[in-house]
């Protein structure tokens, strides 16, 4: 692929991989299940890490990676509709080839702060994407974790995100609760309907858990002031970011907030250290 | 005359006939005044006017003429040409905004000096048409009008076009070299097209595309540029070869045509001192030749030649006929 | 310490360009800048700043990472190769020097930039003492000396005569390769001339701009600062600052169709520029005075913040002389810091 005569060939030149699978998710999101040309995957990476996808000619994005590390067969992304790029990918079909890099980013303390411990994952919309790679390397692993909650909401049973896969093979591990919302009332919905930081303070979960919250900044901001309010510790509470992103290595100079960069420094931060930093995101 | 227009515009705040105004203010050196927006009398205390106002302030009216209270604008006679123009293109809102008409002899360009070997400068005094600068490695001296911006050689006479009130001390004084304006135009223009070609070349290759003759254009005024568009298929942000260099210069050039009043605000900010203003004098000498004298921005309400169609309008075979050059 | 008539200094030229590409302060439509000397260049040596910085050189406008060519659902990718060839800048002054050390710790310490880093280790940086300063140079205030300005080689001119200081092995290694085009000379007349310099130095307009209230640690401190609003009011949002700046090193990542490939390049980028963190879904920065903030802050606290306090500005005076409103950092510090 490369034949660069010193050897060295820089970090922002994406690898070749090939797109296996595609699976629509919700009206907006699709699934790309990617390997790299040779079969195997292209690199390792830890939960909550992303990796920048590229379509010749129409550009590169960030992404996080969705499918868990214990998966070592391939990687998923979960891509939401959303601009050139993301609608470029929502149109190509089983083949096609992609670059890819990566991994980027520091990712969810899985192995330190969290081991042991009970943890409660709040999810709203996309914002599943990054939580589904925690919550599948928990149960892989789930002598090493207590309880597990996961309260995912979105707009319509249509937009719920890998619905099938928590409704069949999550529900089924051990010590484990979902509990779905969607907006509101629709037909062949039984469940519960309601924004999910107020379902959120419904469940009334005790403070021993670290709670792990992904989705949008209106939701993220909510339900952590719910968090607040139900004892928790800002220490207990970690979030991911996402800002425009271009280089991935701290280097394009886009994603920072104050002096952290989203790319390297995040995009998970414990809450308490989004207060040390200045609210521009 | 600063001291004048300091007075008035603070008597004008005392009265509440303002609620703010646009003018400039003192900087680190004598010649770095930056363009202002004062609230209040107060404000008025670090105010400057002198030959180092060249910025035209027509502009930031888009975004200071709001109704809640009336903007008063120093603007100078090439300015309020600006300001016409941006009122026909409705722009702006004449109803909130003051304008003071502030007499204008020529601006001086800083870089002009440099260029003359001239480095240090601390001080400048006018003595006559002579420039005597105080520098660092001693004093020198450089004619007033071998040091003019390059908008004041070719300055469209002393009388303002628009105003509310004037503070002007030279308000009739003509054009003093109106003809010269298209020399450098007509100079192109004999020249074959090869070496045309490579004039522009050699200039245009220095761009750095820092959208600065763009970002200070009045009548680029468009609220998102097509080059700032990534739906649009030309967005850029640096010059990806030799062809783009020159679109982005020939877009903006038609884009003004018509409508730019030659202020010369592109040439002022280009950081590598391209003649951007000559693109724009070739259209508008074009459209002289072509439907006759016109001026944009002499008045408000005033239909451009090339945004108006009537019986009389020359056929496009007929453009060719005349070999406009 | 050697010497070289200034009259004799396009064979000196010549010999330099033996070696590799030599880069220099060239005039070109009435601007200078650093393009590669040849013999028809008008070499200008005594012009203080050129329009774009020596950055350039390592770090230039464009330049392309990769190749794509696409059949059907298929792609090869071809990366650049980084450079492999020696070359020299020559008659970079100071602050500049100083510039490369700043961009280093950006591209070289952490996640390495490779076509950065190749540049850096083939490139031979031969400095220029400064024996005019202008008014609106402020190198002093980042502990620059204009009289030493560092490199691999310092060079100085004293009256007509160029006099040639290796400092570094590498500047060592490349003036043994010139063979004998410079003759011996003693160090006397430069001494004389650095303490000229100096003395000029400490009567600079703008030596007493001080960074004393800026720096690691201080973000929460200025970020809601009332005068952000006020400083950047005027500010038109076009990236001059940025481009002319020697420590500025935002960068873009886009893709061009040539028609026969897609080429994948990088180029600079301005934080001043409305769409640089524009996403599908907003902009955390909406207007300018937030990117105007951002500007200064990376530079005056952000970058002191991940860098042991080093400031990302050398007091080159280039965007006190180049801002279309006459905006800048000086008169940011002044503004916020106190005088």
């Amino acid at each position: 692929m490369c034949n660069c005569a010193n050897g060295n060939i820089d970090k922002l030149i994406p690898q070749l991989a090939v797109i296996t699978d595609i699976r629509t998710d919700t009206p907006d999101v699709k699934t790309f299940r990617v390997v790299g040309v040779d079969g195997k995957i292209n690199f390792d990476h830890k939960p909550g890490q992303c990796a920048m996808l590229t379509l010749p000619g129409i550009g590169e994005a960030m992404f996080s990676i969705t499918s868990s590390p214990t998966n070592t067969e391939y990687k998923e992304f979960s891509i939401k509709r959303c601009g050139t790029l993301t609608d470029a990918l929502h149109s190509v079909e089983v083949g096609q080839q992609i670059g890819i890099r990566g991994p980027y980013g520091k990712p969810f303390p899985v192995d330190t702060e969290f081991k042991g411990k009970n943890l409660l994952f709040i999810g709203g919309g996309i914002g599943i994407a990054p939580l589904r790679s925690v919550i599948n390397y928990a149960r892989d692993n789930r002598d090493d974790y207590g309880k597990i909650d996961v309260l995912y909401g979105s707009r319509s049973k249509e937009d719920l995100v890998d619905y099938e896969e928590m409704t069949n093979e999550w529900v089924k591990s051990r010590d484990f609760d979902l509990h779905l919302t969607i907006d509101r009332e629709q037909e062949g919905w039984d469940g519960h309907v309601g924004f999910v930081p107020n379902y959120l303070k419904e469940l009334k979960f005790d403070t021993n858990r670290i709670a792990i919250i992904c989705g949008p900044p209106i939701m993220i901001k909510f339900c952590l002031a719910a968090l607040i309010e139900m004892g928790f510790d800002k220490t207990q509470v970690y979030t991911t970011l996402e800002l425009k992103m271009k280089c991935g290595i701290g280097k394009c100079g886009r994603c920072n907030i104050g002096s952290k960069y989203v790319c390297k420094d995040g995009p998970v931060f414990r809450c308490d250290e989004l207060d040390e930093i200045p609210n521009e995101y | 005359m600063q001291e004048v227009i300091k007075k008035r515009v603070k008597e004008l705040f005392d009265n509440n006939t303002i609620v703010r105004a646009i003018g400039w203010e003192n900087g680190e050196f004598f010649y770095d005044h930056t363009p202002a927006v004062f609230d209040s009398a107060a404000d008025m205390d670090v105010f400057v006017y002198d030959n180092f106002c060249a910025s035209n302030l027509s502009k930031y009216l888009i975004n200071h003429c709001a109704p809640e209270g009336k903007t008063l604008v120093l603007l100078k006679p090439c300015d309020t040409y600006s300001f016409n123009q941006l009122l026909t293109e409705h722009r702006i809102n004449k109803d909130n905004i003051y304008i003071i008409g502030i007499g204008c002899d020529g601006m001086v360009d800083i870089d002009k000096i440099r260029a003359l070997g001239i480095k240090g400068i601390t001080k400048i005094t006018q003595n006559g048409d002579e420039l005597v600068i105080d520098t660092m490695y001693g004093e020198k001296k450089c004619k007033k009008a071998d040091v003019l911006l390059e908008k004041c050689l070719s300055c469209k006479g002393k009388k303002h076009m628009i105003y509310d009130e004037l503070i002007s001390e030279n308000e009739d004084e003509m054009p003093q070299d109106a003809s010269k304006r298209f020399d450098l135009v007509n100079e192109l223009e004999n020249m074959t097209s090869e070496e045309r070609f490579a004039f522009w070349q050699n200039e245009l290759s220095k761009c750095i595309r820092c959208n600065a003759c763009r970002n200070i254009c009045p009548a680029c005024s468009c609220r998102k540029c097509v080059f700032d568009n990534s739906a649009s298929g030309v967005a850029s942000k640096a010059n990806a070869d030799s062809f783009e260099e020159k679109m982005f210069h020939i877009i903006r050039a038609f884009h003004v045509a018509g409508r730019c009043t030659d202020c010369g605000e592109c040439t002022r900010v280009c950081p590598q001192g391209i003649p951007l203003h000559l693109l724009n004098r070739k259209f508008i000498k074009d459209i002289n030749t072509l439907y006759g004298e016109y001026q944009a921005g002499e008045t408000a309400d005033q239909r451009g030649p090339l945004t108006d169609y009537t019986q009389q309008d020359v056929e496009p075979t007929f453009i060719s006929d005349k070999e406009v050059k | 310490m050697q010497k070289i008539k200034l009259e004799n200094i396009n064979e000196l030229l010549q010999s330099m360009a033996q070696i590799g590409k030599v880069y220099a302060p060239i005039e070109k439509a009435g601007q200078v800048n650093y393009y590669e000397w040849n013999k028809d260049a008008k070499l200008r040596l005594d012009v203080l700043n050129t329009v774009k910085s020596a950055k350039d050189v390592f770090f230039p406008q464009t330049e392309d990472l990769a190749s794509f060519k696409t059949e059907g659902k298929e792609i090869s990718i071809q990366a650049e190769k980084p450079l492999d060839e020696d070359f020299a800048v020559f008659g970079v002054r100071a602050c500049d020097v100083k510039s490369f050390d700043i961009l280093d710790k950006v591209f070289i310490e952490e996640n390495t930039d490779e076509f950065y880093k190749a540049r850096r280790e083939h490139g031979v940086v031969i400095s220029h003492a400064c024996n005019e300063p202008e008014e609106t140079c402020f190198c002093t205030t980042f502990g620059i000396d204009a009289s030493a300005p560092k490199g691999d080689i310092e060079t100085y001119t004293v009256g007509d005569t160029l006099y040639w200081l290796p400092v570094t092995d590498k500047g060592k290694e490349y003036s043994a390769k010139l063979g004998n085009i410079l003759e011996e000379a003693d160090e006397s007349q430069v001494n004389k001339q650095k303490e000229t310099i100096k003395a000029i130095m400490d009567k600079l307009p703008l030596k007493d701009v001080t960074t004393q209230a800026f720096g690691a640690g201080k973000t929460m401190e200025y970020f809601d600062r009332p005068e952000w609003k006020e400083l950047s009011e005027a500010c038109i949002g076009c990236g001059t600052c940025t481009y002319v700046c020697p420590t500025c090193q935002c960068y873009d990542i886009r893709d061009y169709d040539t028609g026969k490939s897609i080429e994948r390049f990088r180029c600079w980028d301005s934080c001043m520029y409305s769409d640089f963190t524009m996403m599908a879904h907003g902009n955390p920065r909406k207007t300018q005075t937030e990117r105007f903030r951002q500007r200064f802050m990376h530079k005056l606290v952000y970058f002191p913040d991940n860098n042991n306090g080093e400031f990302s500005c050398v007091g080159c005076g280039r965007c006190v002389a180049k801002c279309p409103i006459s905006m800048n950092i000086v008169k940011v510090m002044k503004a916020l810091g106190g005088k």
